[in-house]
């Protein structure tokens, strides 16, 4: 928290209980309290009841289409992710600024209609679906299909982290290595991977956070056939239109953990690289 | 900038940044804006005339009042929230300061879809709190209060997340001077705080207003896709889309373009700003 007020024995500025008193009564109400409520439900369920559930067979073939979807997601955005970061920090040519800002479409544009869009264009008869099926490939209502709807929603955590830092280094030093005589991939793997390599860790593990949590971008996609396309966000909604909120609660809060510990590793990484930064200035 | 630099350094070929612009140009083009174009190209392929009626059909203007309803509400109280937060964390020092910061950034990182669950295993009709609301006949789930709740959730971090950097950075001096003259606390916001938080403050409220208008996920578990009732603008477009009404989605799912496209305007007007 650099930057922050000095501490003062005194408070020298008004409104202190006021903010204080209408911040923690929000945070209480409207993020806490339900947060509470998910932790004392899953509670209520009992270790034998809440393994069950977790080990039954359609929960476990949904985490797996959860996973494996979301893994080769990061994946593609880890690597497309750093071309754009790269592109768009390095080079200067007509139409930068536009690339630049398309990279925050997938955070702009609601989930749902980013699902349907993809959809259509991606079925038989859209503008990407019906090449695609002339050599064979099906996207739609296929784990190819959750693959590309995580991807998209995804990709601007990767180049949004990688991109200040990249900003920051100074291409002196890559001209420098130049001058030395590095080839343009010694340069890359010695110079700038270890400049950016924890922003680019942090920004996948987000983007990969994400895919795991999203929804309204998969459902039209995926056509949530069980066992095949279903994603354990969708098999916890369905838990709860059959009204079995144990099975909705216990898969909630699979979810939650995962996605908890993934924003441990997260900050983990990006501490680790401040500390190595703050040592090397 | 140094990148021209970079770009005629001698001893460099040109052929490595050209290919790499090239395929990031495509690679965006078809992954990107692709879907993007696509929204506006669907929802008037059957022409203008076919457009309004999609938009203008009672179920849809009804979703989106409900839609403009809901931002209306959550809008406001988020900018209360985010401010008398940003105020908190940045002007004063006391206990559990860090712990509220990550607090309040707990809806990043929990999927809509769990923060739904959680308000229904809180207010539903088996939830905790379920048996005493049925009891006083409050209905908060599958209703419009449900649905600000979730927004509200799902929403929180946005206003406070922009304004609270400018603010610590911007440090106190301008607004204690404000004291030592005996400005009062209204007095210190408006005419001090409010000036210089303004651009962050707006966009903040832009990004939340875009964020309140598409929430999907939460919505759908709480609101109960009542037709004409409880349907915000993102339920009706999947429904529409589920009942094989596709170019009518995409003509409501054009109007939430719009507003993705002025958010983005906006990030750049303001970036010219800074």
């Amino acid at each position: 928290m650099s930057g922050s007020a000095p501490i003062r024995a005194k408070r020298v500025l008004p409104g202190f209980s006021l903010s204080l008193g209408t911040t923690l009564l929000y945070v209480a109400l409207v993020i806490l309290l339900p947060v509470i409520a998910l932790f004392l439900k899953g509670a209520e369920i009992g270790p034998t009841q809440f393994w069950a559930i977790i080990t039954a067979p359609r929960t476990l073939a949904a985490l797996r289409v959860t996973l494996t979807a979301a893994a080769v997601a990061t994946v593609f955005n880890a690597l497309y992710g750093l071309l754009m970061a790269w592109v768009l920090t390095r080079y200067q040519f007509p139409g930068r600024r536009i690339l630049d800002a398309l990279m925050d479409i997938p955070f702009a544009l609601p989930t749902a209609v980013a699902g349907i869009s993809l959809t259509a264009l991606y079925s038989a008869n859209g503008w990407f679906g019906s090449p695609l099926q002339s050599v064979g490939i099906e996207l739609v209502y296929t784990l190819g299909g959750v693959i590309v709807a995580m991807a998209f929603t995804s990709v601007p955590f990767v180049v949004r982290a990688i991109q200040p830092v990249l900003e920051d280094l100074d291409p002196a030093l890559e001209q420098a290595a130049m001058t030395l005589g590095a080839s343009p991939f010694a340069i890359f793997r010695r110079v700038v991977l270890p400049a950016i390599l924890p922003a680019w860790l942090a920004g996948s593990t987000v983007a990969f956070a994400r895919s795991l949590g999203e929804f309204g971008a998969v459902i039209f996609i995926a056509g949530n056939l069980p066992f095949k396309t279903e994603i354990a966000a969708l098999l916890a909604y369905i838990r709860l239109e059959e009204y079995d909120y144990q099975g909705a609660a216990a898969i909630a809060l699979v979810l939650l953990f995962i996605a908890l510990v993934l924003l441990v590793l997260s900050n983990l990484v990006q501490f680790r690289a401040a500390r190595y930064l703050e040592a090397r200035a | 900038m140094t990148t021209l630099a970079l770009d005629h350094a001698p001893g460099q070929s040109r052929a490595v940044p050209r290919l790499l612009i090239g395929l990031a140009v495509l690679l965006t083009a078809i992954f990107v804006l692709a879907p993007l174009v696509f929204i506006f190209w669907r929802a008037l392929t059957e022409g203008w005339a076919t457009y309004i009626a999609n938009i203008t059909d009672p179920m849809t203007l009804h979703a989106i009042w409900l839609t403009t309803l809901v931002a209306v509400i959550v809008v406001p109280v988020n900018i209360a929230f985010g401010i008398a937060a940003a105020w908190l964390i940045a002007r004063f020092r006391f206990p559990g300061r860090r712990l509220l910061v990550t607090l309040i950034e707990i809806p990043f990182s929990i999927s809509p879809i769990i923060a739904g669950i959680c308000y229904l295993l809180l207010y539903g009709r088996q939830g905790l709190l379920g048996p005493w609301l049925a009891a006083h006949d409050l209905k908060i789930m599958f209703a419009l209060p449900g649905i600000l709740l979730v927004t509200m959730f799902v929403t929180a971090p946005f206003v406070a997340r922009e304004v609270l950097p400018l603010m610590q950075a911007q440090g106190s001096e301008q607004e204690e001077a404000a004291v030592t003259l005996g400005a009062r606390g209204w007095q210190i916001f408006s005419r001090v705080t409010l000036p210089n938080i303004r651009w962050a403050l707006l966009y903040g409220a832009v990004l939340c207003t875009a964020r309140a208008v598409g929430e999907f996920g939460g919505v759908s578990v709480v609101s109960g896709s009542i037709r004409g009732q409880t349907n915000t603008l993102p339920l009706q477009i999947e429904l529409m889309f589920n009942d094989l009404n596709t170019t009518g989605a995409f003509a409501a799912a054009s109007t939430l373009t719009v507003i993705a496209l002025v958010v983005l305007v906006v990030k750049a007007a303001l970036e010219g700003r800074r």
